[in-house]
């Protein structure tokens, strides 16, 4: 079975998230990409076949070779692994707002 | 949208950086932290424990939704009212050290004020690794939803 593949499980895969460090400075082909990395060559290919099929990383045919290119598009929709973290805090911090305002009224 | 609270971590090192701007007084900001039945209130923990000088030490204790309890503790190594509160953080029963907490507390006019924390970790990955948890809950929560999906 091919599930739909989730961008925010794509990202969660530390080598998954070095390609796309790696991509988003230049487009390069699959075997450029993994010089890059010590993981087996299919193992690569693995990692970009699931970043390309959530469109975080774009096929273009270059002659012979197939140059991936990121998508910045399809990133902005994950903002930033930091976002989570931040909005756990922003909860946090408006609850204290909020029980402060009502604590100070009934003062 | 402009957001209130700001987090700063810069890549490879093990600190961090929150700050956040209230709609409060500074006396009620600070006593936010310092009474345990407001500590209670808007953090969500019970208060076992919370000794507001130097050398003091602290305890907050949750319950999750699975009934798993959690214990956070640490000791207060700096109090100075309406200033300044430094104190080390402790996730009991996890593989992750000690913190260490330097939170400062100012006004910016009468009725605002500004929260700066400066948290310190063991090491990088230590800090990765806790920012990246409520990330993971997130993909967690993706997997079980989809996993209900396919047992219906």
């Amino acid at each position: 079975m091919n599930l739909r593949r989730d961008v925010f499980q794509a990202i969660a895969d530390p080598t998954r998230r070095a390609i796309l460090l790696l991509v988003a400075s230049q487009s390069m082909t699959a075997g450029a990409i993994a010089a890059n990395f010590d993981t087996a060559r299919p193992t690569i290919s693995k990692h970009l076949q699931i970043l390309t099929e959530c469109e975080l990383l774009q096929q273009e045919p270059n002659g012979r070779e197939i140059y991936y290119h990121f998508n910045p598009k399809k990133m902005k929709e994950v903002s930033d692994f930091l976002e989570p973290f931040r909005e756990l805090w922003e909860e946090r911090f408006n609850k204290l707002e909020t029980i402060m305002k009502k604590y100070k009224n009934k003062k | 949208m402009e957001y209130k609270t700001r987090i700063r971590a810069e890549k490879g090192k093990q600190e961090l950086f929150i700050t956040r701007e209230f709609d409060l007084p500074l006396e009620l900001l600070f006593k936010a932290y310092v009474e345990p039945e407001l500590v209670t209130q808007w953090m969500g923990s019970r208060v076992v424990k919370l000794e507001n000088h130097r050398h003091g030490s602290y305890q907050f204790e949750t319950t999750d939704p699975q009934g798993n309890l959690h214990i956070f503790s640490g000791t207060i190594h700096e109090f100075e009212p309406e200033q300044k509160i430094t104190r080390t953080f402790k996730m009991e029963n996890t593989p992750f050290d000690v913190q260490l907490e330097f939170l400062e507390f100012e006004a910016i006019s009468e009725d605002r004020s500004l929260l700066k924390m400066h948290v310190v970790y063991r090491s990088v990955n230590i800090r990765d690794q806790i920012l990246q948890m409520p990330f993971a809950w997130g993909i967690n929560r993706a997997h079980d939803l989809l996993q209900a999906i396919f047992n219906l």
